[in-house]
């Protein structure tokens, strides 16, 4: 497929994607009962690379609306994946856990885009080597469907129908300027 | 990279690579209870050594099996080398037995660039070959002095002193540093300058090489020293008097310690001979760097092998 007959198309605008990062706090916030004294028990752990930067920014708006200050960190879960032997060399990200661990914890994994699940399957094995966490959820800005296995998100901040071929767009400031989601495909769904 | 073989054959990016990979292989696994990743489960690596090894064979070791990779180890002593069997049969043995990866240690120049030839499929590592070339240590030096030095080695001058004749340590490093935009200066008794060291000058590295026969003179002005021990082994000639005069001309004892800037960083490739080309008391203090260079080691071997094994082949 030619890239210049690839079309673009805006699922979320920049204040679209603040508004739902914001809902999805609260939604945290309502499902982990949380109160200023358990914030301490709660840890965002995102999957690099937008990932992480979306789990520093619900931490921080979780910390705003609960009134408590409520951990975030990295985790890299490259060497976890199933398919290291079907791609070319992938690089590693930083792991960087909050201090005192994810031991006991409420841990909310964060990502952009739920798609096959497989990242999700990674992110659990490796949270298990560095801990036993007392419950795991999670939460992805976009879920596009086409699942492989059986994971599901907590926390979703847009469903997004799609077909194989196309492709969701997770866009944010950190990393890439602005704030968005587009779809990017050919042909009927977008444009 | 389907092989590693000599540091004279990285790109700088490729090195950074491998580099920057050990980094975060170190900082994954720090303060875990399970230090073990599931990275390179059914992958087998062999490892070759047909000379004597502690640190470089165990870390290859620890680093196979820390990313979950079956490791075996072959010694020349308690293998069919001892039967008269040649290098390319045991190499083919290994490969036919199922080894993904072969580590080779071996005392002739140029056996792991052979092996490679012979073995399609089969990832080589070069742990040392004859007087040529040790890349894993010139990379986990690297990594060392980036760590101790705080940032990267563009324009930090190393200062590598001793038997340089004999040394793959040397070559790999006077090779790697350069590449990394360090200065490089290599200093010896002239007896132990190998002729045609004008060559080393040579390659993509950006960094200059010079050649000095006087320690004290280079030691203010370095960010680092390496010092190489002195391999009796390889020696059949005798390249200096006695062992007290080397150490008097060439050996890093307190006074010369001294002599160095604050900030400058200790290493050696070990094994070391305390008393010889490092005194005892250098060995043991703060500004050497000796166990971070083997614990580094570790993560730098990890991190060739999830190069070389941890993606789809590459098309030759």
């Amino acid at each position: 497929m030619p890239a210049a007959e690839r079309r673009e198309r805006e699922l979320l605008s920049s204040a679209d994607v603040a508004r739902t990062i914001a809902r999805m706090a609260h939604q945290v916030i309502e499902k982990t009962a949380l109160s200023p004294a358990g914030a301490g028990d709660l840890v965002l752990l995102g999957i690099p690379t937008r990932g992480a930067h979306l789990a520093s920014r619900l931490a921080a708006l979780v910390a705003e609306f609960a009134g408590a200050p409520v951990c975030s960190g990295v985790l890299d879960v490259t060497l976890y994946r199933d398919d290291l032997r079907r791609r070319p060399h992938r690089p590693l990200a930083t792991t960087e856990l909050p201090p005192g661990g994810v031991d006991d914890r409420l841990v909310v994994l964060v990502d952009d885009v739920l798609f096959s699940g497989r990242t999700v399957r990674a992110a659990l094995d490796a949270l298990r080597d560095h801990g036993r966490p007392r419950t795991v959820q999670l939460a992805v800005l976009v879920d596009r469907g086409h699942r492989q296995l059986p994971i599901r998100a907590d926390y979703v901040g847009k469903n997004v129908p799609t077909a194989l071929a196309e492709e969701v767009g997770v866009l944010l400031s950190e990393v890439d300027g602005r704030d968005g989601v587009v779809l990017r495909g050919l042909g009927g769904r977008a444009g | 990279m389907r092989h590693l073989l000599s540091t004279a054959e990285l790109s700088r990016d490729v090195a950074v690579e491998l580099m920057d990979t050990a980094d975060k292989l170190r900082q994954a696994l720090l303060g875990r209870q399970v230090r073990k990743l599931p990275t390179l489960r059914g992958r087998t690596v062999v490892t070759m050594f047909y000379e004597s090894s502690t640190r470089t064979r165990v870390s290859f070791e620890i680093a196979g099996k820390w990313m979950s990779a079956d490791v075996v180890n072959v010694t020349a002593g308690g293998s069919s080398v001892g039967k008269g069997e040649s290098l390319r049969d045991t190499a083919l043995t290994l490969a036919a037995a199922g080894a993904d990866c072969v580590v080779v240690r071996h005392p002739a120049s140029g056996a792991a660039h052979r092996i490679a030839g012979w073995l399609p499929g089969v990832a080589v590592v070069n742990a040392g070959d004859g007087t040529h070339e040790h890349p894993t240590q010139a990379l986990l030096d690297a990594v060392t002095l980036r760590e101790r030095l705080g940032g990267d080695l563009d324009g930090r001058r190393v200062g590598i002193v001793g038997d340089l004749l004999h040394s793959r340590v040397a070559r790999s490093n006077a090779h790697l540093l350069r590449l990394l935009g360090a200065e490089v200066v290599l200093i010896a008794p002239p007896t132990l300058v190998p002729a045609g060291i004008a060559a080393w000058a040579g390659g993509d590295g950006s960094g200059p090489l010079a050649v000095s026969h006087e320690l004290d003179a280079e030691l203010p002005a370095l960010d680092a020293v390496m010092v190489l021990r002195v391999q009796a082994e390889r020696m059949a000639g005798s390249y200096f008097p006695s062992a007290r005069e080397y150490a008097a001309g060439y050996g890093l004892g307190e006074d010369r310690l001294a002599l160095l800037p604050e900030h400058a960083v200790v290493l050696h490739p070990g094994p070391m001979v305390r008393g010889m080309e490092i005194a005892s008391a250098v060995a043991d203090s703060p500004r050497a760097a000796i166990a971070t260079q083997v614990r580094n080691g570790v993560h730098v071997r990890m991190a060739v092998l999830y190069h070389l094994l941890g993606a789809a082949e590459e098309v030759a």
